[in-house]
């Protein structure tokens, strides 16, 4: 019997978990800028389901909220990549890095170094 | 049974140890000890296939025998490849944490003075760097290096200094600390000269409608001021300041850290002036006398694993002034035609308190309330004019801040009180009236992260003197092109207007007091009602390869009802509601510019038309410039690692011609022209700045020495018909020079 309590509590902790509304995910993303920020964030809002994401220039941290009923985090990664930002060790396809603004490229070091000057 | 039920329990584990991998991610610290990392990343390389570590750091992955290498990766720790054989292994890890991350330093420029480029107010932030240009002492000083708030001379009598924004007065301005209005009704006069300088950590002025959240009352704009805070602020900071014209003052802070939670700080000021000063030989001064003593104690309460934050605030003031003729003496001149003199004395408690939470699981949800009360005290006589004004007043207010579907839609919502009492003399009449009101609000804002920005609010109050009526504010923020912002506003604001102390000049004039309405609630007067419509264009761009800015604003402000302050009868001072039309106008033109490290430059040109339909007709607002230019350069040399460095400022300022009341009825020797000349002045500063603990500071204000040679009318008889002290144009006191140290321990 205390088995079986402890089975149903495994069960109803992981059914609550896979409907989180309020799920929580971090990762990092590969950008420079503040014009990068509003692509990467705006990427991951326009995704149904998304109510939270900031991306930190500083650290390239994406801290997420979403809604797990109604999306999840492999989703919003292809959203990012989608917008041409590297997800992690995930590189976006060259014709969506290429859509990004010649300021964006962040794949250059030069571009990037630029933007540490400023 | 028992079986089953080991078997079910066993079931899962098998599924597991087929397909998938489990373990566990730790962060790497001396002691072993095994703390989990949450929200690390754990995925196959090469692949989309991963997940992120639970509370407890651990995680499970599935697998395929193709995998093989694992990576593991988390913000701030080095990311690390495991090259995985087995899957039925649990793998356990110990990430290292990066020291790369320490020695990020960003090198970008900061700006002493920031405008936004993405929100939709037209918000100006002034640091406390830009505080620092100009030493003194408090907040009716610290605008002085700011074009948008005009900072007019100090009046003949008080040496008080009035601001001025889109050509308004400040009671048509609501100044808030901590976004809980501060100065108003009875502090509405001297209310900037109580909050000194040193206690300001930044300001914040939006220009136009403004925010629905901090009540009905701001027409020409909003001034928020915040406070330095117990745990930010240096645990012991010293100010002193001492100029030519013998004023000194005294800033100290000391701050605490009491508990884990808890942090307070002590504040004090003090400032004297106990010289008679006559530069001018009107046989008047030039300047007030003047004691203060300001007290704040503040306690800061910080919880942020759980979300809280509160304040509790206790403040305490006592400010004496007396002027007048150099030969008055107030214990045998008070109030009898001896000598003219005055004094003015306020006592003022303030006792306030924020408290704010923030829910740690959604950043964008949040609750603050606040609550101030304070009460107001100020006794004072002008020649054979008493007033006297006690003012209680509570406020409290609730705001709920949350987002509609995701964070590009927020909203803040919630309700408010205010209660105010105002007990007057005014001679030997007795004005009493309380106020109070019970509002609601819901501001909607969308940001699309990019080129539009949209802020909606409106309000409903109910107010026992001015109705129940609705405050509609909404702004605008369009950025169709790299570092442009195109920004739009309008609003409506509504208030009582506190004609005694909004115009205590008055009382050192001989002018008789008319109120020529009667049907009204407040004095017998209407209340204002004022609508405000702003547009702004904002660019930045680079000017040889260094960075600039271009602001164009162009704000209108158009009164349904004013209470019109009348001062065209040399005789008389009289106050009446609106009939017809007053409007002012005001457009600015800004440009800010980097032309090399360490050196900023700000011009700025503003054009005045601020007019009003008075019984007499319409004409200009008295002693309000038509045109005013101002200019501000500023040099920082290199910081070196202990903190030293120069800095060098200085402000210039030209006001073209204002217009006088008319004088026009008086005797010919007591005319004066119809417009007073222009003026400029230029004030600069110097600090050298030893090591981040100590700081010396130099400078002047005036250094031209221009003067207005006789501000007051009728000076040889200030009992006579023709007294007036208001025709204030100018600097009364020449040039004057100061010196004065900051030292700051951590």
């Amino acid at each position: 019997m205390k088995n079986l309590i402890i089975i149903t509590l495994f069960l109803i902790g992981t059914t609550t978990f896979a409907q989180n509304r309020n799920a929580k995910a971090s990762m990092e993303v590969d950008g420079v800028c503040a014009m990068c920020k509003a692509r990467i964030e705006k990427a991951c809002l326009n995704t149904k389901g998304v109510k939270f994401a900031e991306w930190s220039i500083d650290t390239h941290e994406l801290k997420l909220i979403f809604d797990e009923r109604k999306t999840n985090s492999e989703i919003i990664k292809n959203q990012v990549l989608a917008a041409g930002h590297d997800v992690q060790e995930l590189k976006a396809s060259d014709e969506a890095y290429a859509a990004v603004h010649a300021c964006c490229k962040y794949r250059d070091k030069d571009v990037t170094d630029s933007h540490h000057k400023e | 049974m028992r079986k089953i039920i080991y078997i079910i329990f066993i079931l899962p584990a098998i599924f597991f140890s087929q397909e998938s991998i489990s373990g566990m991610i730790i962060e790497a610290n001396k002691e072993n000890k095994h703390i989990g990392l949450v929200g690390a990343n754990v995925y196959w390389l090469d692949t989309t296939v991963g997940t992120v570590t639970d509370l407890d750091g651990k995680f499970n992955l599935s697998y395929k025998p193709e995998y093989e290498k694992l990576v593991v990766s988390y913000v701030g720790f080095k990311s690390d490849t495991l090259t995985i054989k087995s899957p039925d292994k649990m793998v356990q890890h110990w990430l290292q944490p990066t020291s790369d991350l320490e020695e990020v330093t960003v090198t970008s420029r900061k700006q002493a003075t920031a405008k936004s480029f993405l929100k939709a107010q037209n918000v100006i932030t002034v640091s406390s760097d830009e505080l620092l240009k100009a030493a003194c002492c408090n907040l009716s000083e610290s605008f002085e290096t700011n074009p948008s708030i005009d900072v007019n001379f100090a009046d003949a009598i008080t040496g008080t200094r009035q601001i001025k924004m889109l050509g308004l007065t400040s009671p048509y301005i609501l100044i808030a600390t901590e976004n809980i209005p501060s100065i108003r009704g009875a502090s509405q006069t001297y209310g900037l000269s109580f909050i000194p300088g040193t206690w300001v950590e930044s300001i914040q002025i939006t220009k136009g409608a403004g925010s629905v959240i901090n009540g009905f009352e701001s027409i020409a704009g909003q001034i928020n001021t915040e406070l330095v805070k117990p745990s930010t602020d240096d645990k012991l900071f010293v100010n002193l300041y001492g100029a030519t014209n013998s004023r000194l003052e005294l800033n100290t802070h000391l701050n605490t850290k009491v508990s884990d939670k808890w942090h307070s700080g002590l504040f004090i000021h003090g400032n004297t002036q106990n010289e008679k000063h006559d530069v001018n030989n009107d046989g008047f001064l030039d300047m007030p006398l003047f004691n203060q003593i300001n007290l704040m104690n503040r306690w800061q309460y910080t919880d942020t694993q759980k979300g809280f934050v509160s304040f509790i605030n206790l403040k305490y003031l006592n400010d004496e002034k007396q002027t007048g003729e150099l030969d008055f003496n107030p214990d045998t001149d008070k109030l009898t035609t001896n000598y003219w003199g005055s004094e003015i004395e306020t006592e003022r408690y303030e006792l306030s308190g924020k408290f704010g939470y923030v829910n740690p699981e959604v950043p964008w949800q949040s609750l603050g309330v606040q609550a101030a009360f304070s009460s107001h005290e100020q006794e004072s006589y002008f020649g054979l004019n008493v007033y006297d004004i006690k003012h209680n007043s509570l406020y409290a207010n609730a705001i709920y801040n949350s987002i509609i579907g995701d964070s590009r839609n927020k909203i803040k919502t919630g309700i408010s009180y205010t209660y105010d009492h105002y007990d007057e003399l005014v001679n030997i009449t007795d004005f009493e009236r309380t106020e109070n009101s019970v509002g609601a609000f819901f501001e909607y804002s969308y940001d699309n992260l990019e080129l539009l920005n949209l802020t909606a609010g409106v309000r409903i109050d109910r107010h026992n003197l001015l109705g129940t009526f609705i405050t509609p504010r909404v702004h605008l923020r369009y950025s169709p092109w790299s570092k442009s912002a195109f920004r739009a506003s309008f609003g409506r604001g509504k208030r009582s207007a506190n004609i005694f102390t909004e115009n205590q000049q008055l009382f050192a004039t001989s002018r008789t007091i008319g109120i020529l309405n009667s049907g009204g609630d407040i004095y017998g007067l209407d209340p204002e009602i004022a609508w405000n419509y702003g547009v702004s264009y904002l660019q930045g761009f680079n000017l040889f390869g260094r960075q600039a800015d271009i602001t164009l604003d162009y704000y209108k402000t158009d009164f349904k009802n004013q209470v019109v302050v009348d001062w065209e009868n040399p005789q008389e001072i009289n106050f009446y509601n609106l009939e017809g039309k007053s409007y002012a106008n005001s457009f600015q033109a800004e440009f800010n510019y980097n032309p090399f490290e360490g050196f900023d430059l700000r011009m700025a040109y503003k054009l005045y038309d601020v007019k009003t339909d008075y019984n007499s007709g319409r004409l200009e607002r008295p002693l309000t410039p038509r045109n005013r230019l101002f200019a501000n350069v500023g040099y920082k040399t290199k910081e070196k690692d202990n903190g030293a460095r120069w800095k060098f400022d200085a402000t210039f300022n030209w006001l073209g011609d204002q217009r006088y009341a008319s004088t026009t009825s008086n005797p010919t020797q007591y005319q004066l022209q119809e417009r007073t000349p222009t003026v400029s002045t230029l004030n600069a500063q110097v600090t050298k700045v030893f090591s981040k603990k100590f700081e010396v500071y130099l400078g002047g204000e005036n250094i031209t020495n221009l003067r207005q040679s006789n501000p007051i009318l009728g000076a040889e008889d200030p009992f006579g018909a023709n007294f007036d002290s208001t025709f204030v144009y100018g600097p009364i006191f020449g040039s004057m020079y100061y010196a004065g140290l900051r030292f700051k321990i951590k």
